[in-house]
């Protein structure tokens, strides 16, 4: 089966994220109030063969741990649908 | 006596690696290029992976790096007892591969740094600082983006225990914990550290303090 992964990567908290930070400032010199609490983070999908959606899920949290996130820096969640 | 040869280990992107090769051979070293898709390092002594941005630091720097062919070998090699010393970049890809504790994040400040900054030597138990006295000043320059050293608060204590911090900043440029700008391998012979010292090697650079950490790293092959 066919399935469609999505992963996110975000920064742990406490974790200086100056991307957030900058887009953050721009948001409030364009003028707009109450808008706080910006975080740039990372989305990366594939799709994946597996012969159910658990496999899949093990599949690419192996991938998401291993190779696109860095436990010290880094939280991911994995989301996986039926293609 | 045997001549000794250093390898230079070169992803796509490194960029310090000739300036490495051109400092190891005023010292008389021999010295040779490792392509990274090769897992045979040829016999060599001691290990060099220079700055630059490997594979594009895509994802995050090293994290593309760590899956190398070579990077196989290198654990090996590190495992083994030899010296391995990672600079900038090659500090990066030393954490992302497991063989150094900790990880480089975004410099506090939001900005690129590229300056000379003054480190103190803290540990002389690793392969890249032994022939220097602890307390020590050294005058090298930084240029990084990703260097603000960062581990977890247990990790922190057990470099500090350990004798594992290498260099510290004496004026934290990038808010690593503890002012950290290298660490060591508990054993020592593995050194990671974001100046580089291959650009402080001539007095034409303005220091020529770099040469210590080359002079130890050699004594140590």
């Amino acid at each position: 089966m066919r399935f469609q992964a999505k992963v996110q990567v975000w920064l742990r908290p406490g974790i200086a994220d100056p991307q957030g930070h900058t887009v953050s400032e721009a948001i409030n010199a364009l003028g707009y109030s109450g808008v706080s609490g910006v975080r740039m983070g990372k989305v990366i999908s594939f799709a994946v063969e597996a012969d159910s959606k658990e496999i899949a899920n093990e599949k690419v949290s192996e991938i998401a741990s291993s190779l696109l996130s860095n436990p010290v820096l880094e939280d991911v969640i994995v989301e996986i649908s039926e293609d | 006596m045997i001549a000794e040869t250093v390898g230079i280990v070169v992803f796509p992107g490194s960029n310090c690696e000739y300036d490495v090769a051109s400092v190891l051979g005023n010292l008389g070293v021999q010295t040779q290029f490792i392509w990274h898709g090769q897992a045979d390092l040829g016999g060599v002594s001691g290990i060099v992976l220079p700055g630059g941005f490997a594979h594009g630091d895509y994802l995050r720097p090293g994290a593309i790096a760590r899956f190398s062919p070579v990077m196989s070998s290198v654990a090996e090699f590190a495992k083994s007892g030899r010296s391995v010393l990672g600079i900038c970049n090659g500090f990066q890809v030393l954490t992302e591969a497991g063989l150094l504790p900790g990880a480089l994040q975004k410099n506090s400040m939001l900005k690129f740094l590229c300056k000379e900054v003054e480190l103190e030597v803290v540990s002389t138990r690793s392969a890249a600082t032994s022939l220097s006295q602890s307390g020590q000043i050294l005058r090298l320059p930084v240029n990084h983006f990703e260097g603000n050293y960062t581990c977890h608060i247990d990790t922190l204590n057990e470099l500090e225990a350990n004798d594992q911090v290498v260099l510290r900043y004496i004026e934290n440029p990038n808010g690593s914990m503890n002012s950290i700008a290298g660490v060591s391998s508990k054993e020592g012979n593995v050194v990671g550290m974001m100046p580089h010292p291959e650009r402080a090697c001539d007095d034409l650079l303005g220091s020529v303090d770099g040469l210590q950490i080359f002079k130890s790293f050699l004594a140590n092959l």
